[in-house]
């Protein structure tokens, strides 16, 4: 066939070979990619999801860097089994503000993505600590140095910024307060109305009931917030997604 | 530019050449070439029948009506509906009745079992015998009682969970600010007397009275506790933050609070109803 012999002219010209390939599987990708940014149902609208605050996303960032993601998974799936050991499925909607977002698909250890407010804040203190002496079974890595490694807060404003450059919208009051809301967040007695009004629902206590603020604190807030913002007696889950 | 061959089996070149090796014109694998052909139909097949193309608003919905919600929704509801029967059952009966009916017994008893590996094993241990400030659930001692309906409402209240009005609560008083350190001493010997330890004497008669000014009221003036306010035995061996000399002191001097969350927030009440049956049958209920 006549189309088939010109085919030697590709064959022939690498330059032309890759450009012609890279279009194919740009086609691909712009077929399974781009409808998602515009597709109204992409994320379902939620209410209660908010950015997280200073701390939380201090304690996010400790969360990454020890690679807690590669045993933990945050996305509780739709299936029965699942819903019945984390809870309701995770929604698009709540891992929005998270950049990188922490699905995962590895689970040495058990998903995180409804772990707030299942554990007191001193189960988290021991369990960071030493993990065996609370679940014997457990392989987990002892993280003692959360709790001796202070914060002072003082990256708390460019971690906001960082992160309203990638879409979380953070305003200019959040981004001015980041420390000061950093530091409310942690301590026992700290004025924290403030604090509600920019992320409503946030918890405010001395988590590691240590003095000073330790990255155990902004560790506990993470975990404690995660999976809560969504109030699901309220929730009409959409079905046909 | 073909050249077939005029023995059949010679499948010809496609013409290429390169450095005089001539490329063979074999046909496919008969095979191999359905097995494309059928992937080809099933993939058009599979668009049409499941959610797949996205479109101006959302995707095509696909003539299944496919949706993963809908299906996990379905699958439990078909598990619920399976137990509705017995779930109603165990929900009314009388708490103190449900041992008598061996099938409702064990049917609470499995389902408790599961939820407590989910929620429970993490602080109480997956065989329940508790650690350093989780208490143990399968000996007969109770800080909060023992019986049926005690372990459902510590269940569904938590204790000291701040959110639930109901919380179990106690809050000893921090005896650092109260006594000196040597009272406080002499009372850590009374305490290891009438728990049938070794204590000295000298101290331990000073302690009698500290104890009887400060300690009976809750604790009972034999120190055998007190579960309607979650004052412990002091006279058994059981601790939950140790009961040696140096434990006791720390614990006198600036008491543990420990924290149980309050599950009626998470579970329905047929689940707590099923943990409450599962913790009470482990060795220690009343």
């Amino acid at each position: 066939m006549a189309i088939l012999d010109k085919h030697k002219a590709i064959e022939k010209n690498a330059t032309l070979l890759m450009v012609l390939s890279f279009l194919v599987v740009t086609i691909g990708g712009i077929v399974e990619i781009a409808p998602l940014f515009y597709i109204e149902n992409t994320i379902e609208k939620v209410r209660g999801v908010r950015p997280y605050s200073p701390l939380e996303l201090t304690g996010r960032n400790i969360y990454i860097r020890e690679g807690c993601y590669t045993c933990h998974s945050q996305m509780i799936r739709p299936l029965r089994d699942e819903v019945e050991r984390y809870g309701h499925y995770s929604l698009a909607a709540e891992s929005m503000y998270d950049h990188p977002f922490q699905w995962g698909s590895k689970r040495t250890g058990p998903d995180l993505a409804r772990v707030g407010g299942r554990y007191s804040d001193q189960w988290h203190v021991e369990h960071m600590a030493r993990p065996q002496d609370l679940v014997p079974e457990s392989i987990m890595p002892p993280y003692k140095h959360l709790a001796t490694t202070q914060l002072d807060g003082e990256g708390a404003r460019a971690l906001l910024l960082a992160n309203r450059a990638v879409g979380v919208p953070y305003t200019e009051e959040m981004i001015n307060q980041a420390m000061a809301d950093f530091k409310a967040q942690a301590s026992a007695d700290a004025d924290t109305e403030a604090l509600l009004e920019r992320y409503p629902g946030a918890q405010a206590r001395n988590f590691d009931s240590a003095e000073g603020v330790s990255e155990l604190d902004a560790m506990i807030a993470y975990l404690q917030v995660l999976g809560t913002m969504v109030d699901f007696t309220t929730f009409e889950p959409d079905q046909s997604r | 530019m073909k050249r077939k061959s005029e023995e059949t089996n010679d499948p010809g070149t496609t013409g290429h050449v390169w450095d005089g090796i001539e490329e063979l014109n074999n046909p496919l694998p008969r095979w191999w070439l359905w097995t494309f052909y059928l992937t080809i139909i099933w993939g058009i097949g599979y668009t049409i029948m499941y959610p797949a193309w996205p479109l101006i608003t959302g995707a095509t919905p696909g003539v299944l009506g496919y949706s993963s919600r809908a299906e996990v929704r379905a699958d439990i509801n078909a598990v619920n509906a399976a137990n509705a029967a017995i779930d109603q059952r165990l929900v009314s009966a009388p708490l103190a009745s449900i041992s008598n009916d061996p099938e409702l017994q064990r049917y609470a008893t499995a389902g408790g079992g599961a939820l407590y590996r989910t929620y429970c094993s993490q602080c109480h241990g997956a065989g329940a015998a508790g650690g350093p400030g989780y208490p143990n659930l399968l000996d007969d001692d109770w800080l909060w009682g023992g019986t049926l309906a005690d372990i459902q409402a510590t269940l569904a209240h938590g204790v000291r969970w701040e959110e639930d009005p109901d919380t179990r609560y106690s809050q000893m008083p921090a005896f650092a600010e109260i006594l000196s350190a040597e009272e406080i001493g002499q009372v850590a010997e009374h305490v290891l007397a009438i728990s049938g330890q070794e204590f000295d004497a000298a101290a331990e008669a000073a302690g009698k009275t500290v104890y009887a000014d400060n300690c009976s009221g809750c604790h009972g003036d034999g120190g055998k506790g007190d579960q309607g306010q979650g004052a412990p035995n002091l006279t058994d061996v059981i601790w939950l933050y140790g009961g040696d000399r140096e434990a006791l002191t720390t614990s006198i001097a600036k008491p543990h609070f420990g924290i149980m969350p309050a599950w009626s927030q998470k579970l329905t009440p047929l689940q707590i109803r099923q943990l409450a049956v599962y913790v009470h049958q482990l060795g220690g209920g009343q």
